[in-house]
This record gives structure tokens, sequence and C-alpha cells, in this order.
């Protein structure tokens, strides 16, 4: 079987430091070929999430730096506790990373789906959160993640990359990766899977003369503010567009940095509003839930007219 | 060994308990019923003194029960990992002397106060040492009522499936647990054939009775087989106090400084202390 690149770069972070550990509760998906290369630096402690997290503490504690795999919503949810109190109090340089998460959960049904998984993690002080629009951007991220000396929760999404991203990343510096006018109408911030769709969303709408510019986060604890406000301030609607519940995720992350800064805009969340999404075929998923590029597409325009509407009865009383 | 010593040192260490219990008070009943464990372990067992307590390749202790760790706080103090002046600041919010154990204090390894959580931390530890092929023990003590925790026995198959040796669980089994007796709540025995059936080497040991810990505790090498080894010491909740001891409704002790007086002479061999504090719920 050949090695998909994350494993090269697990084994390569390994070999570079071999206070790197890699453990997972049975998640070897992603990871079929390295754990007889990693030796001692590998352990698969079985379907226990919760031991999994309490070991990397432990493992931590003594000076180690310990990556760890699970499904995203076992282990945001079942070890949670685990993550906030042995990896979180003392801020352990544990990185947990979630796999299947948002969407990419597909035919699996509402257990597994970990759409609330931001939303948990960034409550715990000092956890990042890193959550890659492809696979391109994962690599780009990880060794610095690693490295960041801190806990961080990481979305994995291994997806193919249909763009070029910037090769600098920096943790807390998000990217544009679609702008075709300097003036835009509408921002879209997004992050993870989202992220390609709502680039073809964007070529849909420019295409009808409306001009988007698309952010990508990437890391959204901590995130971009200077970009986040500039999109607020620049753009006639900011749309939010995230494969995740609308608490507590990027929706809640823009309005509690719009109160702070007191800058204000028309806002348009694209988000799973209190409901777990009809399980299917990932394309299906995407399509009935109305995150496919061309529903996007409507939903921007749609709130783009209401805003002009609403801008217009405002400037008439006012 | 010199058992003297000892039982004037774990007297010592009873009478820091009590003087904890009142102004707030903290958990006398299940630190009382650990101190001669912890007292025998830090003077005959673990390779850890205040001068080696960063070394890398010393023992490490995990209070997994993290409330009992008055009894911690005591024998730390009593060995001079700090002053015993310090104990005075029991829960004062400018020190870090609290219901729970941290790593602010010098000697503890990991903090605790959610129950279930050390024995997989305990795991981490000892897959560290050996890689570094240190000869070292991770011992991490729990109590009898955390056995109720799903996640003990969680990490129980984990480090059995490691073979993780260099381990060693203790249980205080004191047979109560916060409100009653561990038997009248969720009936714990066999406790030892529990372990053994997840593949631990189980022992069993009288934990106040220092002649009796050290047969078991200077005897002990790792299992050749892998197996981690799990303790099983027979202790009594509030032991030492008899007015205390095996009292359902003294398992968070809040007393008046009377009171405490009184149940220091008792300690000494006086009579019974006469308590009018009513049982303190924690909040």
């Amino acid at each position: 079987m050949t090695m998909i690149p994350y494993e090269r770069l697990l084994l390569d972070e390994v070999t570079a430091d071999p206070r790197v550990m890699v453990l997972t509760a049975e998640n070897r998906g992603h990871m079929r070929n390295i754990p007889p290369m990693l030796g001692d630096n590998f352990i698969d402690v079985g379907i226990a999430e919760q031991t999994m997290i309490g070991m990397a503490a432990g493992l931590a504690v003594r000076g180690r730096i310990v990556v760890t795999h699970a499904l995203a919503s076992f282990l945001t949810m079942r070890a949670f506790e685990f993550i906030r109190t042995d990896v979180g109090i003392p801020s352990l340089p544990v990185i947990m990373v979630g796999m299947v998460p948002g969407f990419l959960s597909d035919g699996n049904g509402p257990t597994h789906q970990a759409i609330e998984d931001v939303s948990l993690m960034r409550t715990i002080p000092n956890m990042g959160v890193f959550c890659p629009a492809d696979e391109q951007d994962l690599l780009l991220g990880m060794p610095h993640i690693i490295a960041s000396g801190r806990p961080f929760y990481v979305r994995y999404t291994g997806q193919q990359s249909e763009i070029k991203h910037d090769p600098a990343f920096k943790i807390g510096k998000g990217e544009i990766v679609y702008q075709t006018h300097t003036v835009t109408d509408v921002a879209i911030l997004t992050y993870g899977l989202m992220v390609h769709e709502a680039i073809r969303a964007a070529e849909e709408l420019e295409r009808i003369g409306i001009s988007v510019k698309v952010i990508n986060l990437k890391t959204l604890s901590p995130i971009d503010v200077t970009l986040l406000l500039d999109a607020v301030l620049s753009n006639a609607l900011v749309v939010t567009l995230e494969d995740h519940f609308k608490i507590g995720g990027l929706y809640s992350i823009l309005c509690e940095l719009m109160v702070k800064h007191r800058v204000m805009c028309p806002v348009h969340p694209i988000a799973l509003d209190n409901k777990w999404f009809r399980p299917g075929r990932l394309t299906e998923v995407i399509e009935n839930e109305g995150f496919s590029a061309r529903t996007i597409a409507s939903r921007i325009r749609m709130a783009l007219d209401n805003t002009s509407r609403s801008h217009h009865v405002t400037s008439v009383i006012g | 060994m010199n058992t003297t010593e000892l039982q004037s040192t774990a007297l010592r260490v009873r009478e820091h308990i009590l003087r904890m219990s009142t102004k707030g008070g903290c958990f006398t009943g299940a630190s009382l019923s650990c101190a001669d464990l912890l007292v025998y372990l830090y003077h005959h067992f673990l390779r850890i003194t205040p001068d080696t307590v960063s070394q890398p390749d010393r023992d490490i202790l995990l209070l997994s029960k993290g409330h009992d760790v008055p009894a911690l706080y005591g024998v730390l103090a009593e060995l001079g990992f700090f002053n015993v002046s310090r104990l005075d600041n029991h829960l004062e919010v400018d020190d870090h002397l609290y219901w729970h154990p941290n790593r602010n204090i010098a000697g503890v390894e990991f903090h605790s106060g959610s129950l279930g959580h050390l024995l997989s931390v305990g795991i981490g530890m000892a897959v560290d040492a050996r890689m570094r092929g240190y000869d070292s023990r991770t011992v991490v003590i729990l109590g009898d009522g955390e056995l109720n925790e799903g996640s003990i026995w969680e990490a129980c198959l984990t480090a059995s499936a490691l073979r993780m040796n260099n381990l060693i669980a203790i249980v205080d089994r004191n047979h109560f647990q916060a409100n009653m007796r561990t038997e009248e709540l969720i009936p714990l025995e066999p406790i030892a054939d529990k372990f053994s059936a997840f593949g631990w080497n189980v022992a069993s040991v009288n934990g106040h009775d220092f002649a009796d810990l050290h047969r078991l505790f200077s005897a002990w090498e790792p299992c050749r087989d892998g197996r981690p080894t799990v303790v099983i010491a027979d202790t009594q909740r509030g032991h030492g106090v008899p007015s205390i001891a095996e009292r359902a409704d003294r398992w968070f002790c809040n007393f008046t400084s009377s009171e405490v007086d009184a149940l220091i002479d008792e300690l000494h061999g006086h009579s019974e202390a006469r308590l009018v504090s009513e049982t303190l719920h924690v909040r």
C-alpha cells in the first residue's frame, strides 16, 4: 500500500525529533503503513479515546510531543473532559487530530457527526484549532502545529487540493484564496472542506456580476482578526460558511469580534442550524443540506438582495 | 525499617490532616485511610527525595483519588519537599494547597480531582520511562469508589496490552465512597479477581501495617511476563481517629478549631472527641 503524504509527514516529524509520538485509538485509516516504521514512537491504545488522551498527557508532561488520532466526534466528545482536564489545564503539547469531521462523516449518521467540535475545543483556554482546507493545507500547517508547544485540535481534511496555498503558513493567519476585483461586494469566510465549495460559488457569483473574495481561515483559534475585520469593513455582505453548528463556530467567532471591535455589517451565516444532517454519500449530503457551490451562490444572492432592500428601508427612514 | 519512626511520622501526618479539617475543611476520612501507605512508600519504596524531585529517572507517585491530598501534603512536608509551616496556608488563595493536588506543590507530579484520570496518565509516564531505559516505577493511588469509573477499566486493558510492568496501581480499599459503603452502592468484590481477569498481577496488603507493607513492597519486582501490578491495600476510612473512622457522614469534614484540638487528643489515645459539627456537603 502506498504511503499517503500525511504518513510521510508523521514519519518525517518523528525522524527529525524523537520526542514526537504518534498515538491512535485504533484509527489507522490514514496510517496504514507507518506503525512498524515508527517503532516505540507509535502506540495504538485500542478503541479508548479517554485512555489515549490521558496517556498523551502523561507522555507530554515528561517532555514529549504527542499527536493523537481518533474520529473527531469521539475524540472531542467522549474524551472532552480528558482533553480539557489533563491536556488543557497544564497546557501540554498534545495534538488532537479529529478524523472525518463535519460532512466528511457522510454516511455514518449523527453519532459520527462532529459538527460542534470547533465550538467545544475553542472554549478550552490556550487550545488552538486548525481546520485545513485540504491535504496540501494540512501538510503545510502540521509542522507548525507540532512545533507550537501548545495543545491543538486539528480538524483533519485530507481531500485533494484544487488550489495552491500560500506556502508561508503562520498560526493565526488566514489567506485569501479567491479574489478577482480589488473591491468586492461579498466576502465568504470559511474553513476546511467548505473552502473549495466557496471558491466555486464565488466563480458563479462573479458570472452574474457580484464580486466575491473567499478567505480560508486555517486556524480558528487563534484567528486572523485583521483579515476578518477588514472583510467586515469593506464588503456589503459577509458570509460565514461552515459544516458546523451555527452556535459556537465561525459565525459565533465573527459576532464576538464584531461586538468587541464595535464594527457592523450585514452577516449571513451558512451553517448547520440546530439539527444534524441527513447521512448519505458526501456529494449528496452537501447538495441536500444546501452547501453545494450552486446553492451557496443562490443563498448568497438572496441574502445580498435582502441586504440591499433593508439598507434602502433604513436610508428612507433615516 | 524503623517502624517506630514510621509510626511517629504517620502520627504527625494525621495531625496535619486534622489541622486542615477546619476553616473550610478537607476530605478527612479518605486522607486518613491512605496516610500510612504514603508514609511507607515515600520512606522505603519510592526513589524520590526533595533533592531528586526533578531528576528524570525518579519514581513517580500519582494520586488519582486526588481528594486525599492532605495526606500527601503532610508526607511531603514531613520529608522536606516544602516547609511544614506552609500547611497553614491550606485554602489560602495566594498559595496552591487546596482540596486537590496540583503541580505548584513540589513533589506533586500531576494534578487530579476528577476521578478516573491518572491511571491513563500513569501509563503515559511509564511508557516514557521505559522508552528512556529507566528502571523507575510509576505508582498510581486509586480510590475504591473510583473503580466505578469506566475509564479505570479502559486503562486497565491498555496497561495490560502494553505490558506495563513498571506500573503499580494501589487501591486504597477503605470500603467507603462519598456517601456510603462501596458494597451498598456498586459492589466491587471480588476486586482481586476483576484485576486478575484484566491481566494484572494482584497482591494484597494491610494498608495500616508497616511490617506487612514492607513484606510486600521490599520484595516487589516487575513481572517478567510484563503484567502491571495492582496492590489492594485494605484500609479503614478515618483510620486513627475512632470518632471519624468508618462513618459514612465523615467524608468531607469542616470542624471547629476546638473540635480539631479534641480530635488530635483522640489521635494520641485520649477519649473520643465530642463532635457537634454537622456533616458538611461540598459545594
